[in-house]
Parts: structure tokens; sequence; C-alpha cells
């Protein structure tokens, strides 16, 4: 890495993967194309991860031919502007060298440490749920049965609607509540199923993981929240246009309208906040189709996509 | 029986064994030795030794609690039926505080005022319906 320029660089696209990202929880047209923003969101939260660690790492990194400490020591040569702001701020133009030592392993660790609890958080996420989903499995394995109703799925006697799937290498689970079997009739349960095999088909789980291990990291963080938000809406929404597939839309959407006004457990405080309005698009976007993305922006959304990711990767390791 | 096997491809011969013993247990009110358990399982023609397995590994996992009675133990489940089905929906539907089954469920409930415009799509909905009840 040479320094002050690719780490000017990465900053750039850091903050520009912030920004981005905050543009696309208000943009309209991901609904219109879920695949194609999800990818995008999967790419604005891995290039502005990256960029963020290479930023410190760049500064803190000497470089090979102009590093951080020529440009600083010798102003002029590349940065003017940049070039004597630190020294002079501190007047201890004597102790520069020990100063910018400090500096640099400060920056160093700093971006270390980013780098470690990126990739931590993202480990405690996964091992969490593959934990909560062992323990789903041992649990169905003693309560769960079949219901020729919904074949392939399993049941367990609950009487609130629950429906969800349990994603895996070796099984791919299905399971509703006696509930959910007494509110839809077979239709509708049959576009319920087809919601959840989409899920675990295209192992949406995995898309969501990064964004949850960010919400988990950060619960306070606005940003990490919305994106979580919008990126589980965008993967509902695919698994939507999924179980439409050779199937009337009346059958989706009045097991969506009977599922989510059923609530005789209303979810607690925050959980309901945090998806509000939610539901309302999804049976809107059902209810009056728009028009996917022609191709064209589609294929430039994906474009966009594949440069942020390699303009970062490319900056990080040339 | 046999449609769970196939379902839940984990699920072996043991665990189908496990969850038979537990509905024996559930189904008791007193605390069972691995003779009464046998015994309630006369259809599957089990060994003696294949039910204390079993409960013993019930007794491992935190499914079955354990007691002497003199030279045998008996066996009663550690929770309720209820319990662990409670347990199971209320993780996967994220409402025990701990988000992080990552679970994707098909849709959660509403209230308010998202729940009436969600009641007023579905009656519009049902009287498009029977506009085009042959079109469908």
């Amino acid at each position: 890495m040479k320094g002050l320029a690719d780490a000017a660089l990465l900053a750039a696209l850091a903050m520009g993967s912030v920004l981005g990202a905050s543009a696309l929880v208000q943009a309209g047209w991901p609904r219109r194309s879920p695949a194609a923003a999800i990818l995008l969101w999967q790419a604005l939260g891995l290039a502005g991860g990256l960029a963020a660690v290479g930023t410190l790492v760049s500064l803190g990194l000497p470089g090979d031919h102009l590093g951080v400490a020529r440009s600083l020591l010798h102003p002029g040569a590349v940065f003017p502007g940049a070039a004597f702001r630190f020294p002079v701020a501190f007047g201890m133009v004597d102790a520069l060298p020990a100063l910018l030592l400090v500096f640099r392993l400060t920056c160093l660790a700093a971006g270390l440490a980013l780098l470690a609890s990126l990739c931590w958080v993202l480990i405690a996420a996964s091992a969490a749920a593959l934990q909560a989903r062992r323990r789903q499995r041992v649990l169905l394995a003693l309560l769960a049965h079949g219901d020729p109703k919904v074949p392939g799925a399993l049941v367990v006697d609950y009487p609130t609607a629950a429906a969800y799937c349990l994603p895996g290498l070796r099984s791919r689970i299905v399971v509703l509540s006696v509930g959910t079997l007494e509110l839809l009739g077979r239709a509708e349960l049959a576009a319920v199923l087809a919601h959840e095999r989409a899920h675990l088909r295209e192992r949406h789980d995995l898309v969501l993981l990064p964004f949850t291990a960010l919400r988990r990291a950060f619960p306070r963080s606005g940003m990490c929240t919305e994106a979580h938000r919008a990126v589980a809406l965008l993967v509902e929404m695919l698994a939507d246009d999924r179980a439409l597939r050779g199937r009337p839309t009346r059958e989706l959407v009045s097991a969506l309208v009977r599922f989510g006004t059923a609530g005789t457990c209303p979810a607690p405080a925050g959980a309901l906040a945090a998806g509000e309005g939610d539901m309302a698009a999804r049976v809107a976007r059902l209810l009056q189709p728009v028009r996917p993305l022609p191709a064209a922006a589609s294929a430039a959304v994906c474009l966009t996509a594949g440069l942020l990711v390699a303009a970062t990767v490319a900056l990080l390791i040339v | 029986m046999a449609r769970i096997t196939g379902t839940l491809t984990t699920v072996n011969r043991l665990g189908d064994l496990e969850r038979a013993i537990m509905d024996v247990l559930w189904e008791t009110d007193a605390p069972l030795t691995v003779r009464e358990v046998s015994a309630r399982l006369t259809e599957r023609n089990l060994a003696h030794t294949t039910v204390m397995t079993v409960l013993d590994r019930l007794a491992k996992k935190g499914f079955a609690k354990r007691q002497r009675d003199g030279r045998a133990w008996r066996y009663c489940p550690a929770a309720t039926r209820e319990t662990y089905v409670t347990e199971l929906m209320l993780t996967a539907l994220e409402q025990t505080g701990d988000r992080t089954a990552a679970l994707t469920r098909f849709a959660q409930s509403v209230s308010g005022v998202e729940a009436d415009v969600l009641r007023d799509a579905l009656e519009m909905l049902e009287g498009d319906g029977e506009g085009d009840e042959g079109s469908g």
C-alpha cells in the first residue's frame, strides 16, 4: 500500500459506501428488482468494511516509495496541503519521527482491531444462528409431526400463526404451527410453503447474516438497523416473487393478510417498530405490481456493485 | 411417524426412539422405570438395554430427569411438552429478546393502522375475486 493516496481513496470509498447505503434505504427502485438491490447491498457492506479497514491500515503502514512518513516529512513532494498540518499543529517538529511512529502505530492498531472485530462479529453471529438452529432441530425431532395439508413441512402444536424455515446444508425444514393450518386454506398454505422454500433454496439466511451481525454488533447504530431492515424486507419480497410463480397473486396476498392480522400474540416492544409498515409494503407491492427494472438498469446496478468491490480490493492489494 | 423421519433427514432411529420415549414420559404423571417405559412401548418390541440407553441419552441432553428408587432409576420429563413448544416458537418468532436465530419467517403480526390497511387490502381482493372468478 502506498500511503496517503491510497488512504484518501479508500476513505472516499468507505464514505461513498455509507452515503450509498443511506441513499439506497430511501430509494424506491429496490422493490422493483429486489435481487439486484440485494446484490448492491452486499457490495456496499463489503466495500465499506474493507475500505474502512484499508484506510486505517494504509495510514499505518510505511509506503514502499512514497508512504505516509515521507509525504509528511517532505512537504510539497506529493501532498503540499496535508504535509505539515500534523507536525505544525503539535508544535513538536523535533519530535516528528517519534510522533509519526506513534501515529502510524495507532492507525495500524485501529485498522487491525476493526478488521478483527468485523470478523469476530460475523463469526459470533454465525455461531449463534447455528446454535439456535441446532436447538430448533433437537426440539422439532421431539415435538413436530407431519400433516397431509402441508406435505414435507413440519407442524408444531402451537395456537398462534407461525411459519418459518430452518436453512442448512444437510436438512432444510419448513415449520408451521397448528394455528397456521387453522388460519389458512390449502391454496394459501401452498403459497406460504413456496415462499419459505424459496428462502431455503436460495439461502436467503446467508444474504441476511452479515447485516444481522452488524445489527448485533452495533444495536444503537441507526445505519446498521436500517440496512438490516431494508435487506430483510428485500429478501421477503424476493421470496414473495418466487412464491408467485405459477399461482394466483390472491393466494399469497390473502395468506399474508390473514397471517399479519391474526396477531393473537403481539410482538414485544421494539420488534414491531423495527418492521412497521413492511407488511403493508409487501402487500401493496403484490396488489399493484411494479414493473421490474429494465434489463439495462439492472445490469448497471450489478456492474456498480462489482466495480465497487473490485476497486476496493484493487486498492488494498496493488 | 415415517413421514417425520423422511422429512427430518438428521433424525435417525435413535432420534425416533427418543421421541417415542419422551411421549411416554409426557403422558405419564409419575416417574417411570426403564421396565415401565418398555412396557408402554410393547408394539416396538425393544430390548431393555435399548430403552435404557435412550433414557440415559435423554437425561444427558436435559430432557429427562432421573432419580434413584432402590436399585432402579426412575425417569420423568425435565419440563412439560408445552414448555418446549413455547421455547421452540418464541425463539423462532424472535420474541425472546435475543435476535440471533436468523430464521426467516413468513410474516409478522401487525397492529393498529397497518393491520387496518391489510384488512382493507384483503376486502378489496375478495371483492375483486367475486367479479373475475372465472378468469382468475
